[in-house]
């Protein structure tokens, strides 16, 4: 299924200050392609998202989303491009209600499709339609979480990147989470998940890329991945 | 005091509280939401008062002038943000202070060169001319009703703009979160320009509906921008609920500080003390609550 490239990029070099963090990392995602991007803490996932997403700049490299390239372009406009984010720690406005954290995100997609509705999203968190007018903050860890992906997709985006989206969370809501993510992969949105949890990943990604230091160690099928316990025993210590 | 003076007095200060509140609120606003500290502030109810009384005489009319004023003022806004206020977002409040303190002597300045340095005064509208007798010995002017009454409208409108609109709530999103606001698709480079001349535009039309009553004169702007500093100290800064609070206290004591005389120990405090009350105010405010009346507590 050779599909539209939706994020590319290529050589990313990034810094926070004076240390480099990412040496020159390619990264892509295709339409409808579930990527799991996996490795130890402090070995750049989040920082490669955040320099996709425009939040942190790369000193050297290049981004294009659909061919265009956005290497120097605001968040904002990444974002319009069809590009949302799940970031770790969440992000919710406390200072919101929970209706008031989806409404204010709501837009047609890049391409004008208006398939996540409030309604559609309502019916998907059933947990967040009983808490409508509850504010952000009194929300639950796993409502929380709940709350930012739906707000998510409030943005009818074209990809979904997910940082560390069932981290921190009782078993059973992580579950929940996970579920959803299948859904919303069934649902024909592509999505980029970091996450510590290899066998969540393994079985949801299409396709699973492995940063060691600020470099790519592994990039291919999530399922070779798992036949190869020695890979990740060696790089991600499970 | 007699009932009747009481009555005005109470009026008067309401009158000026909600006057105050509608400078309060922008200054409040962008400190709030843009983390900016703007001593400039003042200086646009000034340029609205000068702007009011020489539309005026151009344009004939002080509605055509407040209307034509208003439109210039959200012009000057959303330009000054668009050329220096945006470049003060990631800057320590030092800086802040320093710009928008240049600032107040750059319209200075150029108030003198293109108005001069002499005091006006600008008509009250025949059609709002008339006072209106409340009681048998008790009449009051119309102009200062309908002051009132267009600052409770203006301030029922603000609520409604930040509480039930989309702009409110990304802008209410931003002040939690701009990074998560902006990864939204959000430009919130955009609303904080809108807030921003919003705030001026404010400001000035205090400025244009105060000049009937008040006179128009330089260093106006200085005088409101103290007390409106006190108003969002009082309230707590960042919230517009508080300074509503904050303006219509600091309206009726200033106002009642100015009429009353009290005897203390056979000493007359006399009504020129006046000016201390509302700092006075200030301090058992913040005696009571350090982060004011309707302040986050820190």
């Amino acid at each position: 299924m050779a599909s539209e490239v939706l994020i590319e990029a290529k050589g990313i070099h990034t810094y926070y200050g004076a240390s480099h963090i990412l040496h020159g990392v390619d990264f892509s995602v295709r339409r409808g392609e579930t990527v799991g991007l996996m490795g130890r803490n402090g070995m750049g996932k989040s920082t490669l998202l955040k320099s996709m997403l425009g939040l942190v700049r790369p000193r050297e490299g290049e981004i294009r989303v659909k061919g265009r390239d956005m290497t120097r372009a605001a968040p904002h406009a990444i974002a319009r491009a069809g590009i949302a984010y799940v970031p770790e720690g969440r992000g919710i406005f406390p200072n919101l209600s929970v209706r008031e954290n989806l409404v204010m995100a709501a837009r047609p997609g890049s391409d004008g499709n208006l398939d996540w509705t409030f309604a559609r999203v309502a019916e998907t968190f059933p947990r967040l339609a009983e808490r409508m007018r509850h504010g952000g903050g009194q929300l639950s860890g796993g409502e929380q979480q709940m709350l930012t992906i739906g707000r998510a997709l409030m943005t009818n985006p074209d990809i979904l990147v997910l940082d560390e989206a069932a981290e921190g969370l009782a078993p059973l809501i992580s579950r929940e989470i996970w579920n959803i993510i299948r859904r919303i992969k069934e649902a024909g949105i592509a999505t980029v998940i970091v996450d510590k949890n290899f066998n969540a990943v393994s079985a949801i990604a299409d396709r699973t890329q492995i940063l060691v230091k600020g470099a790519t160690v592994y990039d291919g099928p999530s399922a070779e991945l798992r036949a190869q316990p020695e890979l990740r025993a060696r790089y991600l210590g499970v | 005091m007699e009932l009747d003076t009481f009555l005005i007095q109470v009026l008067n200060g309401v009158q000026y509280g909600l006057l105050l509140f509608l400078v309060a609120s922008g200054l409040t606003l962008v400190f709030g939401i843009m983390g900016i500290i703007n001593l400039a502030h003042g200086s646009f109810y000034m340029i609205g008062a000068y702007l009011a009384w020489s539309l005026s005489q151009h344009l004939g009319s002080l509605a055509l002038a407040i209307l034509a004023g208003v439109v210039l003022t959200v012009l000057i806004g959303m330009a000054l943000e668009w050329l220096l206020i945006n470049k003060l977002y990631h800057r320590d409040h030092l800086y802040q202070v320093l710009l928008t303190y240049g600032l107040i002597l750059v319209f200075e300045e150029l108030r003198g060169v293109i108005w001069g340095n002499d005091v006006h005064g600008v008509a009250i509208p025949e059609w709002l001319g008339a006072s209106i007798r409340l009681t048998d010995t008790l009449a009051y002017p119309v102009y200062r009703l309908w002051i009132s009454a267009v600052c409770l409208v203006l301030a029922v409108l603000m609520y409604l703009l930040i509480q039930r609109t989309r702009l409110g709530m990304m802008i209410r999103a931003g002040a939690a979160n701009r990074e998560m606001v902006q990864s939204l698709g959000i430009n919130i480079q955009l609303v904080y320009r809108v807030i921003f001349a919003l705030g001026v535009a404010l400001a000035a039309f205090a400025g244009m509906i105060a000049a009937p009553v008040s006179s128009v004169f330089p260093g106006m702007g200085n005088q409101v921008l103290i007390i409106c500093f006190v108003v969002v100290v009082i309230g707590g800064i960042g919230s517009i609920k508080g300074a509503m609070a904050g303006a219509i206290l600091i309206g009726l004591v200033d106002t009642f500080g100015k009429v009353v005389e009290v005897d203390i120990g056979g000493f007359r405090v006399l009504p020129e003390l006046a000016g201390t009350t509302i700092y006075l105010l200030m301090a058992v405010v913040l005696l009571w609550r350090p982060e004011g009346i309707f302040g986050k507590r820190l």
